[in-house]
């Protein structure tokens, strides 16, 4: 097995250099254009595989302070009476220190609350993670010199940059940045004066997300345009990665609900600074009436979850592609049901658009829209099931590799399995009742969409580290980081189902008011030592990362995991252009693991005589 | 533009089999073409959250205005001509449509004179809508004194009797009729009349301001349309400049970016059908 091994990765060099497509890339000298000096290279890059790992870190970056700011909030909610005077110093006024013990200001803890789900949800999921691997992957993996528009590429991640400096800026202001949830619903967010986040930090964020979606649609148009039409010869749709297919509707989605997002935003812009009335009805504030009438708060919600719900799908289905094929790939057999998976991946972009009103069930939405929701709410489970029976089987007596990647895929479908369990409950208007705005939604989401999509997206990290940096990153730190962040992920989020089912309300600052939950704080403790300890088990993960940037164990071969795909057959060190003579065309699907006796056949190798495509 | 080099190259050296095998533009559609065809989509529904906005909110109110009555002045002072200017400046920007197909068609021939002539003739198109649109903003807010948060066009939900200041009856009016409440020296004048339908009959009442949200939404919505038409006066302006300067020549891809640029163009048209039909007609 071992030389016929050693054999397909220098037959696939030679098959390129025969077979492969001239399309005489290295003929002109526009390429150099691309890396020339430290800026062009490193700075305002157009090669998608920096522009990727851009993405990348400016995740990382997000998600250091998206999680140090959940660790905040949930010191005060585990130990509410506890002396916070320590965070004075990175904290400053928002510590108030009365008779020597601090805590945290009220208005501050909405505040975290808030930018922890802004910057997590569209920051780090989002562009952190689509924005990392698609721009990686899709033209690695259907053997592209590069994006359809590199210009628009880099575009779209320097209009991230922006959002996140405006971001960024909004959280020094002396008001704090924007504190009425990560949602933004009126008349929070439509009024200046209602409460102390809402001003400045409200136009900052607003800001901010329309820069954010302006980058996601650049990337967008640009993804769905390279499937489509840069794919090498002989790249059918029906042969391209799952990972490709996640990532091309992932790119549809969002493009089809961004925009609706902008118009509602629009409209809020307009009710917060000219004095319109859209969202805004019959308020008092402070004794007060104002002269908003007509507008209707609901407008707003209908706005926000079209894109809301779909925006969980395009932070889920990347992590589904990734998890599909490092599955596959460490199974050492071929994805099981590959169409199914495609039709569940199409299936469930279908259904995200029009399930929206699950998230308003209590609301006020009439009970017989509700009950259209719900059944459409339900019938997402069927091609979820289809895509989680699937995995399972494609792992099932496989020859199953386990590293830090594949590790993670499997805690991936553990996850999604627990989220996805609670998402029926909570898809229900009936339950709904007693669950909306408990820690049982808390629960729900953050496994299903939140850690779920974190396991994708590292599995996708230490998968393709070497494709990105040409070494690999420790494995028994993986392993560590691996096992501390399932058991930590479960320790925090479990317990919260229980709170959620005795109705412990969701984004409450202390719970000592309340006869009825003042009996949790135990449960409250263990979750808030559960999120420290896995906190610092993701700086574990951090260290591995950038240590192993420069240090790690060095790449040997192009194609370290006996890999199908394309992105194999690059030179371990990348350059602009991907490969350095033809571009490898293809024949057979990127699954042929354990075929006909044979370990793996790369995509580039021709089918045999007489043999059938899989 | 180090873009264009990849495709050209593809386009160099495609070779046949199925349309989606790879390693050519499926029904040889361009990546350009198809970018702008992708971002028109994602327009489309920038609008669409519009409209349903403007849906939601007036089907949540009693009464809306009547086009007719709103919109029946032409410059010149002229009044009681329902929807004739309207009706010019939507055909001004249907034409500047067919001569943007000109364009496109010129554009096919190689004809670069043909191409900036009538590339110029749309600009010229566009520019007469936006005035127009200028003068109807105008009409709207300094002569009738609508704003994004006072809308002076009520509609009266019974029948009625106007009621002069020297208290003699003035003219009957219907339910469902629309009024203008007038503002002189910054105040509105809302008009006494007495109630001839319904079970207050005999009672006397006052006109109100119409619904807030009819003004917001149409300067939000035509506005938001509007600045499309501005943005492609521009793109069109230089799109027209690069055609003259014979940058499309040397490109040889058959002046695909006037080709582009009119997707948008037709596509911005065809959102003033709809804009048109819900403000003007419904």
């Amino acid at each position: 097995m071992n030389t016929e091994v050693k054999n397909y990765d220098t037959q696939a060099e030679q098959i390129i250099e025969t077979q492969g497509y001239d399309d005489h890339f290295h003929d002109h000298h526009h390429g150099d254009k691309y890396q020339s000096g430290f800026f062009g290279k490193y700075i305002f890059s157009l090669d998608h595989k920096i522009i990727g790992r851009q993405f990348l870190i400016t995740g990382m970056i997000w998600a250091i302070i998206g999680a140090a700011m959940s660790v905040i909030f949930r010191l005060q909610l585990g130990f509410p009476e506890a002396d916070l005077e320590w965070l004075k110093p990175i904290l400053g006024k928002w510590i108030i220190v009365d008779n020597g013990i601090g805590s945290l200001s009220q208005e501050f803890y909405y505040a975290l609350v808030t930018m922890h789900g802004t910057i997590i949800v569209f920051f780090v999921l989002t562009a952190g993670l689509s924005g990392t691997f698609s721009n990686l992957l899709i033209p690695l993996q259907i053997g592209a010199r590069d994006m359809a528009s590199p210009l628009m590429n880099m575009l779209s991640y320097w209009f991230f940059f922006l959002a996140s400096m405006v971001m960024l800026f909004s959280l020094f202001l002396s008001t704090g940045p924007f504190a009425g949830g990560w949602v933004a619903y009126p008349p929070l967010s439509a009024l200046p004066q209602a409460s102390t986040g809402s001003g400045a930090g409200m136009t900052l964020w607003l800001i901010s997300l329309v820069l954010f979606v302006v980058s996601t649609l650049l990337g967008g148009v640009n993804y769905i345009t390279t499937v489509l039409n840069l794919r090498t010869k002989g790249m059918s749709l029906w042969r391209m990665p799952l990972t490709i297919w996640a990532f091309f509707v992932t790119a549809v989605i969002g493009l089809l609900s961004f925009p609706v997002l902008v118009a509602g935003f629009l409209l809020l812009m307009f009710d917060r600074s000219l004095g319109t009335s859209f969202y805004l009805s019959e308020i008092f504030i402070g004794g007060q009436a104002l002269d908003h009438v007509g507008g209707s708060p609901i407008l707003y919600q209908h706005l926000f979850w079209f894109l809301g719900h779909p925006e969980v799908y395009i932070i889920i289905l990347p992590a589904m592609g990734i998890v599909s094929e490092v599955l596959s790939v460490n199974s050492r057999k071929p994805i099981f049901g590959y169409r199914a998976m495609v039709y569940s991946i199409l299936a469930i972009a279908f259904l995200s658009f029009i399930v929206w009103a699950h998230h308003m069930f209590m609301a006020g939405v009439n009970p017989f829209l509700s009950s259209i929701f719900t059944i459409f709410t339900l019938i997402i489970a069927v091609p979820s099931a289809v895509k989680v029976f699937n995995w399972i089987t494609t792992i099932y007596k496989g020859n199953f590799r386990f590293n830090p990647a594949s590790l993670f895929a499997i805690g991936f479908v553990s996850m999604f399995i627990s989220g996805g369990l609670t998402g029926i409950f909570l898809g229900n208007s009936v339950l709904d009742i007693q669950l909306h705005d408990t820690y049982f939604v808390v629960a729900h989401f953050h496994i299903v969409m939140g850690v779920a999509a974190f396991f994708g997206m590292f599995s996708g990290i230490y998968h393709w580290f070497p494709k990105m940096y040409g070494r690999f990153m420790n494995e028994t730190l993986g392993r560590i980081h691996f096992w501390g962040t399932i058991i930590g992920a479960y320790v925090v989020f479990w317990p919260m189902h229980y709170l959620g089912l005795f109705g412990v309300p969701r984004r409450y600052y202390s719970f000592d008011q309340f006869d009825t939950f003042r009996d949790f704080g135990d449960i409250n403790q263990f979750i808030t030592i559960g999120a420290i300890l896995t906190f610092f088990v993701q700086i574990l993960f951090v260290i591995n990362f950038f240590y192993s940037i420069w240090n790690g164990r060095k790449m040997k071969s192009k194609n370290p995991y006996k890999a199908n795909t394309l992105e194999w057959t690059t030179p371990i060190e990348t350059g602009h252009g991907n490969w350095p003579g033809k571009i490898p065309t293809v024949t057979r699907w990127p699954y042929d693991y354990g075929k006909d006796g044979e370990d793996y056949i790369p995509q580039v190798i021709p089918l045999k005589e007489g043999e059938e495509e899989h | 533009m180090a873009t264009d080099t990849l495709s050209e190259i593809k386009k160099t050296t495609q070779e046949g089999q199925g349309d989606w095998m790879g390693g050519k533009p499926p029904m040889k559609a361009s990546y350009g073409k198809l970018m702008m065809w992708y971002f028109l989509l994602s327009d489309a529904f920038t609008f669409s959250g519009f409209l349903i906005a403007y849906g939601a909110l007036r089907m949540s109110v009693p009464t809306w205005p009547v086009p007719d009555f709103v919109f029946q002045s032409f410059p010149g002072g002229f009044t009681g001509m329902p929807l004739i200017f309207v009706t010019v400046m939507s055909f001004v920007l249907i034409i500047s449509s067919v001569t943007m197909v000109r364009a496109v068609q010129e554009g096919k021939r190689e004809n670069k004179n043909g191409v900036v002539f009538w590339m110029l003739m749309t600009v010229i198109g566009g520019i007469g809508f936006l005035s127009c649109q200028a003068y109807e903003w105008y009409n709207l807010i300094a002569v009738e004194h609508m704003t994004l948060y006072e809308n002076p066009f009520g509609s009266h939900t019974v029948d009625g009797v106007y009621i002069n200041d020297d208290g003699s009856k003035g003219e009957a009016f219907k339910a469902g009729q629309s009024y203008l409440v007038h503002k002189t020296d910054g105040e509105f004048h809302f008009r006494k009349f007495e109630i001839t339908s319904g079970e207050n009959a005999g009672e006397i009442a006052y006109e109100t301001l119409g619904p807030k949200a009819f003004g917001a939404l149409f300067y939000c919505i035509t506005g938001f349309h509007g600045f499309h038409v501005l943005s492609g006066v521009l793109f069109l302006l230089i799109i027209a400049i690069n055609a003259a300067s014979g940058l499309y020549v040397k490109r040889k891809n058959g002046y695909e970016m006037v080709e582009k640029i009119g997707l948008y163009w037709h596509f911005v048209d065809l959102v003033w059908v709809f804009v048109f039909l819900v403000f003007y007609l419904l």
